[in-house]
């Protein structure tokens, strides 16, 4: 091992990042050994995002494929795995329209900015023991501030398109993201609160029972939250082809439309890992100082298999039906949730809840959850019976003037 | 000069070109969706000086609120007016905006000149950590006492003493503007109501 000259870090905590600091500083100076050290890890980073992406790209259209009785991709490579590549080949040989009356240079930042978001918030996963680039205290916070850029980037695709379909979705779409924030957010302060951190490493930590049983009301509305969130197919109005064509991406063609779609794919893979680090116990598991990284793996593709099996379940819900859904369902639960935990915390020590206590919580959330649920469920089936007007549809912008019926 | 002094001068200017620059484009531009895209970039400028101060949970909060939610509601205004490109009419406001904002500007820097910061000593600086301006002027006694003795404390429980203090400030001292500001927002949410209820209806 070299011996270090150089001082003390920020991301010295991160093993990887200190074995090339401490190996490069050796022979380089200490400014360039950091640099190396840094880019090192972020081209990692980028480099899982985007072949994520791609895996998950394959790996849902696989599990659609037997989910729809069929077979999927099965010609390139073994089972199909290296399909994404030929598509991302095929993609980079179309040409790369631009509409006339676009906005050329917004048009053409709005690809960046939707990878650029995804990637931002893998800054603060903990994919095992002290390995985020940087273990912020506000790291709760920080997912969601980075994730809310992508309602900008939405925006942009769709007014600077020029194609009122584009402009639909956006509506459509920047509507359903900044509805379901409050849930969302309402939901993650449970988890926060228990945990008494917003570091995502802490919140790791905490979890002497995996907060989806401590938290399970929080983990259902954050699960359809961030569904509704990346545009899945339940509530994928502003991508809705029987609709509006393909929403605020309709102009996109060649690398920027792969671009969108990794944005997409690399997004499902960074909250299947958000939902495994909050809810299901992150690295946690036997052996957790060697494996972690390997019970992170195998349980951010559960939660991904998750949102395929969803996305393959249910049938879009029509816009007035989302933004229902999100405020006479989502946000009555949510804060019922914030209530009972608060209580719960209230309760307890100030040293934290132990395993015994987070026990209690689980006999005492789970029920409310089982009971929760269902009951809401039934309100909202009253609620929009077939027939009745979509009375909600009309304050909600973007909705053109096809009726369903 | 430490290498970590010059990275931190280096970001403090791009960030305050980018910044005024975006900030001028905000008024000069005629096309009202790239004027409110160059505000979002402000906004996130502005984050990225919270970043420098060190004041992190207020830079994520600027992000959330001005770039995921304020530039939202603008561009949702801008979706449901007509004629957006043509920009702004020329109107005779020109002469009490530009005094105005004389005045302001005036006052922000008098303001930021005649402040005393508390400046935390240099052999407390750690890492890249290096200024620390929070206008501890406005915390309570106990607030700065904790900040000082942050100093010697390690970053986080720093930050966590950061945090505590502003938590403790809004429901302290400041509770009755808090509630106030609350209260506007809900007469803002009545007023956003009566105003797009259809013509109608009572």
């Amino acid at each position: 091992m070299f011996t270090s000259h150089c001082g003390e870090s920020i991301l010295r905590e991160n093993p990887l990042f200190r074995l090339i600091y401490d190996g490069a500083s050796s022979f380089l100076p200490c400014w360039l050994s950091y640099l190396i050290a840094g880019m090192v890890i972020m081209l990692i980073l980028v480099n899982a995002v985007l072949l994520g992406a791609a895996a998950i790209s394959w790996m849902e259209r696989r599990l659609l494929g037997r989910f729809h009785n069929r077979i999927g991709p099965n010609r390139w490579g073994p089972f199909g795995t290296l399909q994404p590549i030929a598509d991302f080949i095929k993609l980079l040989t179309k040409e790369d329209l631009i509409p006339a009356g676009a906005d050329r240079i917004a048009f053409t930042l709005v690809p960046i900015f939707m990878v650029l978001s995804v990637i931002l918030m893998t800054a603060v996963i903990p994919f095992a023991k002290d390995t985020a680039l940087a273990d912020l205290n506000v790291g709760v916070l920080y997912f969601l501030a980075v994730s809310s850029l992508t309602a900008v980037a939405l925006f942009m695709a769709g007014w600077s398109s020029d194609n009122r379909y584009a402009l639909f979705g956006a509506a459509r779409g920047v509507a359903v993201l900044i509805s379901y924030e409050v849930p969302v957010v309402l939901s993650l302060l449970g988890v926060v609160m228990i945990a008494g951190s917003m570091s995502l490493g802490t919140i790791v930590q905490a979890q002497q029972v995996p907060f989806i049983l401590v938290q399970p009301l929080a983990f259902f509305l954050f699960l359809a939250g961030m569904s509704a969130e990346l545009n899945r197919t339940p509530f994928d109005v502003a991508e809705a082809e029987s609709e509006i064509i393909a929403g605020y991406h309709t102009e996109y063609s060649g690398i920027k439309f792969a671009l969108i779609q990794a944005a997409e794919f690399g997004g499902v893979l960074v909250v299947a890992a958000l939902i495994t680090t909050l809810f299901l116990g992150g690295w946690a598991g036997p052996f957790a100082e060697y494996l972690g990284w390997l019970w992170f793996l195998l349980k951010t593709i559960l939660v991904v298999a998750l949102f395929s099996w969803i996305r393959a379940t249910y049938p879009r819900l029509r816009i007035d039906q989302i933004m229902g859904f999100c405020w006479k369902v989502m946000l009555p639960l949510s804060l019922i949730n914030l209530a009972a935990t608060t209580l719960e915390v209230f309760f307890l020590p100030d040293s934290g809840a132990t395993t015994v206590e987070q026990w209690i919580m689980v006999g005492i959330n789970l029920p409310l959850a089982l009971v929760c649920v269902p009951l809401f469920g039934r309100l909202m089936r009253e609620k929009a019976r077939p027939g009745s007007s979509p009375a909600g549809a009309r304050v909600v912008p973007g909705v053109p003037t096809i009726e369903s019926s | 000069m430490l290498f970590q002094d010059i990275v931190q001068d280096v970001v403090f200017w791009v960030l305050s070109v980018a910044a005024i620059g975006a900030a001028l484009g905000v008024v000069l531009v005629r096309d009202l969706f790239r004027a409110v895209l160059l505000l979002a970039g402000v906004f996130i400028a502005m984050a990225g000086f919270f970043v420098l101060l060190s004041a992190e949970f207020l830079a994520v909060v600027q992000v959330l609120i001005y770039v995921g939610a304020i530039s939202i509601l603008f561009i949702f205004a801008i979706m449901l007016t007509r004629n957006v490109r043509q920009g702004n009419l020329p109107n005779r406001l020109q002469i009490p905006a530009v005094l105005f904002s004389t005045l302001l500007l005036a006052a922000l820097v008098v303001v930021a000149t005649s402040t005393e910061w508390n400046l935390i000593p240099d052999g407390a600086k750690t890492g890249v950590d290096l200024v620390q301006t929070q206008s501890v002027n406005v915390l309570s006694p106990e607030a700065l006492e904790v900040l000082e003795r942050a100093g010697a404390l390690s970053d986080e429980e720093r930050l966590q003493a950061e945090k505590a203090g502003l938590a403790d400030l809004l429901i302290g001292p400041f509770v009755l503007p808090f509630e106030a500001v609350s209260v506007l927002l809900l007469a803002a949410l009545i007023g956003g109501l009566a105003l797009a209820r259809p013509p109608g209806r009572a």
